[in-house]
């Protein structure tokens, strides 16, 4: 007889409102094995793993653990029949140690005294048995990422789970780390433990799964074994269409060298003290030339947005100096706007737009003041809904509705609302036509659609084919690799030089992301390494 | 029991939902008028017709909404920014002892002006004096960050001593007979009567006026828009090269200034001088006439209206039979609460598991 699978979601639909976000899916999971659960934001991954948490209840189906169906709705439940979660953000107290936080909220309350020593004892064989090395002693706020990712796998294993579910884990990783976690994992199967690993990345899915399911509009739309596995179906499967892939196709065709190469952002040895302890930015110094696009890697917090916060100008500098398009620019966003600094910020939502003013009023949040869109202080609404208009078409904005332009911001896809903030930027007042000079695009594809990751890293593609100069701070290698001419890494603060794409291993990358003792040295070495090259 | 966001609201339910509240709001209001002992239904016919019924009724109920039109604009479009001005209180009173410092103080002869010029100083001041008592807490918010809710409302207490002080001190009316009343303002300056033999005044042109003129510029001007981004969301407006800082300090002043006017109409257009209980809480009323408008300056003229119109008819409706006025306060207050409820309801469904 078959044992019953150690996971099995049957026929599991949920609505909200109109949307269905999961549409009748039913899936199996085998102990000892990695199912990737692939899918585009947006394709109903995350409410699948809420409901099988006990976090939403489903409009219908079951979950059942070993062939007994769980209470639907019940996180401590779902707990108890030993699921644990991962979460991408993760759920540790900083200033706790690792002992204290693996014990947080295990023991009862009531218990006058905490049993220490046997928690410890408990964790440190959890660590052995599965081979995840770590200091119980350790204050959590000390460790590297991938050091307390390790400690949340840990808490979610001495609690007894048996189904560990990993939300996006490598989204916070540097490469080593991700291959790390991948040998953790197979090291947890071999041992019999069930695995779901959630991914937008097709690589990665492809290295760490045994089976993978995809996810399109709630919908299951194909089952496979890993082996069997084609990368360029499963894209497909996941987009709904095929989708060409976005490349720098010419090369570098400034020459960075000659003295014609303008210059149309420097910082020198800039320092900003930030709100912590540490200093938010350290002795940065960087070049970017018209026509060329410079990427910033770096896992995140490591400085980065101190560094966009900088560029945009919301943020002074406290030493160095700074300089754009020939002049030194105070921190005040309007500022920059007015020189020509196209700025696409990190947060579309909470920063780049406003959810309740409309889309046409969104559209020239950067310039109702100027003379085009306004007239001793009257609104030129016909004149700015025709520019807004011609944005929406130009920049391909879909789903505003039926109000149209009338819509609020709000209403918008993080795609379509993406694209608009792009076109927003590259249309400035200044730019006669030419375009902007400088583009700063901070996590500019974050959690979109490849549709619209294409779309967006081509526009910036063509923007700095008309010769702009793009600084593009990203998390994502992938993006990096695929846009950047030259790739400067920011680890703690600090910005190593800026080398030439084709220079970087992808190890010396992760080394220098995980700011290591290697890529120290070619930080301290002379930012323009290209003349030298 | 959850709430989740409905996809799209239908028209109907916009239309529904204060239907519904106001309903809910007679209903609940019905117990304890049953409780006081009254027949309900002859309780609320003499509420309405007190307040609504007759030519003098619209009278009384447009005169008190006139200074409430006023203060709901000074909340209205301080929430709109998120600058929560609870003070409206203390620029009413502000603004009315400015009001008297200019026309009342030396039988209003302490400016040899015309008379218009006088009038229009008059008013002037009397924003001023709101204008300005509001940018203290709105400096104090934008560049140090303390809470405005706390200040504006706290100074609302200290104004109260600064009138009780004035009207015993520098503008005490002589001829008063030791009541702490201030001394009244130029006869010539006093507003005009909209309809004979009643106590409507032309203030309630200014009131509407202002309404107006508050829509077109929240709709239709910069400034009203950087309110409404600053207001929506202070990060993303900053972000996109918006004055922050600027558009609070201009909307406190604007909001002070309403609140002041109300002052200077309330006092110009009823009994020409100041006392201590000049306002019932018009300041108050007006963060809940303008949140039952949502904030929006026409809604604010209606919610004042109805307000008003409670207010008057349960006293009307007290003197006939024995619900004490308070029902009124009741009323209105249910009200706010069953609106905000049916509003919410409107845009997401309950879900009960």
């Amino acid at each position: 007889m078959i044992p019953a699978p150690r996971l099995k979601l049957a026929g599991i639909t949920k609505r909200f409102g109109d949307l269905v976000a999961n549409d009748n899916i039913t899936l199996e999971l085998q102990a000892g094995e990695v199912l990737a659960l692939l899918g585009e934001n947006g394709a109903g991954k995350s409410t699948l793993v809420s409901i099988l948490f006990g976090h939403y209840v489903a409009d219908g189906g079951t979950v059942e653990v070993d062939g007994r169906v769980l209470p639907p709705g019940q996180p401590k439940s779902a707990l108890a029949a030993g699921i644990g979660m991962v979460h991408q953000h993760f759920t540790l107290a900083d200033n706790l140690s690792v002992l204290d936080n693996v014990m947080l909220g295990t023991e009862p309350l009531w218990r006058p005294s905490s049993r220490r020593r046997a928690a410890r004892a408990a964790l440190l064989a959890t660590a052995a048995r599965f081979g995840l090395g770590v200091d119980p002693d350790a204050r959590v706020g000390d460790l590297s990422v991938g050091e307390r990712q390790r400690v949340e796998i840990l808490k979610a294993l001495t609690r007894g789970a048996r189904i560990l579910i990993l939300d996006e884990p490598t989204a916070v990783l540097t490469p080593q780390e991700s291959l790390s976690l991948f040998a953790t994992l197979k090291q947890l199967v071999a041992q019999g433990m069930a695995i779901v690993f959630i991914s937008h990345k097709l690589d990665e899915v492809m290295a760490v799964s045994d089976r993978i399911v995809v996810l399109r509009a709630g919908k299951l739309v194909a089952t496979q074994a890993t082996e069997q596995a084609d990368k360029d179906q499963l894209a497909e499967a996941m987009v709904g269409r095929a989708v060409p892939p976005v490349a720098r196709e010419r090369g570098l065709d400034v020459d960075l060298a000659a003295p014609a190469a303008r210059i149309v952002c420097a910082l020198h040895r800039a320092g900003v003290r930030g709100a912590g302890r540490n200093p938010a930015l350290v002795d940065v110094s960087l070049q970017l030339h018209a026509g060329e696009v410079l990427a910033i890697a770096g896992v995140a917090g490591n400085g980065q947005r101190a560094l966009a916060d900088l560029l945009c100008g919301l943020l002074a500098l406290d030493s160095g100096t700074l300089e754009v398009l020939g002049r030194s620019l105070p921190a005040r966003p309007r500022s920059w706007i007015d020189a020509g600094v196209a700025r696409i910020p990190e947060d579309r939502q909470a920063v780049g737009s406003i959810g309740e003013l409309t889309l046409w009023e969104n559209a020239v949040l950067e310039r109702y003041h100027s003379r085009r869109f306004s007239r001793w202080g009257l609104l030129r609404s016909a004149r700015a809904r025709d520019h807004a208009r011609r944005l929406v078409e130009q920049y391909d904005v879909r789903g505003a509705g039926r109000d149209g332009l009338d819509a609020p911001a709000r209403t918008l896809s993080g795609g379509n609302l993406q694209k608009l903030i792009l076109g927003r930027a590259l249309s400035g007042v200044r730019y006669r036509d030419q375009g902007p000079q400088l583009i700063i695009a901070h996590q500019p594809t974050w959690g979109l659609d490849v549709g619209a990751v294409a779309d967006l890293q081509r526009r910036l593609l063509d923007a700095c084919a008309r010769g702009a100069g793009v600084l593009l701070i990203s998390e994502d290698l992938d993006e990096i690799l695929t846009l950047a001419d030259r790739i400067a890494v920011m680890s703690r603060g600090r910005l190593s030089a800026a080398r030439p794409r084709e220079a970087w291993r992808l190890a010396d990358l992760g080394a220098a992301m995980a700011g290591l003792p290697g890529a120290a040295a070619s930080a301290a070495a002379p930012v323009d390494t290209h003349h030298a090259a | 029991m959850r709430l989740e966001a409905r996809a799209q609201t239908p028209a109907w339910m916009w239309l529904a939902a204060p239907a519904l509240a106001l309903a809910f709001t007679l209903a609940l209001s019905a117990l304890l008028v049953a409780w006081a002992g009254a027949p309900v239904g002859r309780a609320y016919a003499l509420l309405l017709e007190g307040g609504f019924g007759s030519r003098f009724a619209w009278a009384e109920t447009l005169t008190r909404a006139t200074p409430l039109i006023l203060t709901g604009l000074a909340v209205a479009v301080a929430f709109r920014a998120r600058l929560f001005n609870i003070g409206g209180e203390g620029q009413l009173y502000a603004g009315a002892l400015a009001a008297v410092a200019v026309g009342g103080l030396h039988g209003g002869s302490a400016f040899a002006v015309p008379t218009g010029v006088l009038f229009v100083a008059m008013m002037l001041a009397a924003c001023a004096a709101g204008a300005l008592l509001l940018l203290v807490p709105a400096l104090l918010k934008s560049h140090l960050g303390v809470d405005e809710v706390v200040t504006t409302l706290l100074l609302n207490f200290i104004v109260l001593l600064l009138v009780s002080a004035m009207l015993d001190g520098p503008m005490k009316d002589p001829a008063a007979m030791g009541w702490p009343q201030s001394v009244a303002i130029a006869d010539a300056l006093q507003l005009d009567k909209l309809l004979p033999k009643s106590r409507v005044h032309t203030g309630l042109v200014i009131a509407l006026v202002m309404a107006a003129l508050l829509s077109v510029l929240l709709r239709q001007t910069t400034f009203g828009l950087e309110i409404r981004a600053v207001g929506a969301n202070a990060r993303a407006a900053a972000f996109a090269g918006l004055p922050v800082r600027a558009v609070i300090w201009k909307v406190a002043l604007l909001s002070g200034a309403l609140a002041g006017l109300a002052g200077a109409v309330e006092v110009a257009g009823r009994a020409g001088y100041v006392t201590l209980d000049m306002s019932p809480g018009y300041g108050y009323s007006g963060i809940v006439i303008a949140m039952l408008a949502a904030l929006n300056p026409l809604g604010v003229v209606v919610a004042a209206v109805f307000v008003a119109g409670m207010l008057v008819g349960a006293d009307s409706m007290s003197r006939a039979v024995t619900v004490p006025t308070y029902i009124a306060d009741v009323i209105v207050a249910v009200s706010l609460i069953a609106m905000l409820v049916a509003t919410m309801l409107a845009q997401y469904r309950v879900r009960w598991r």
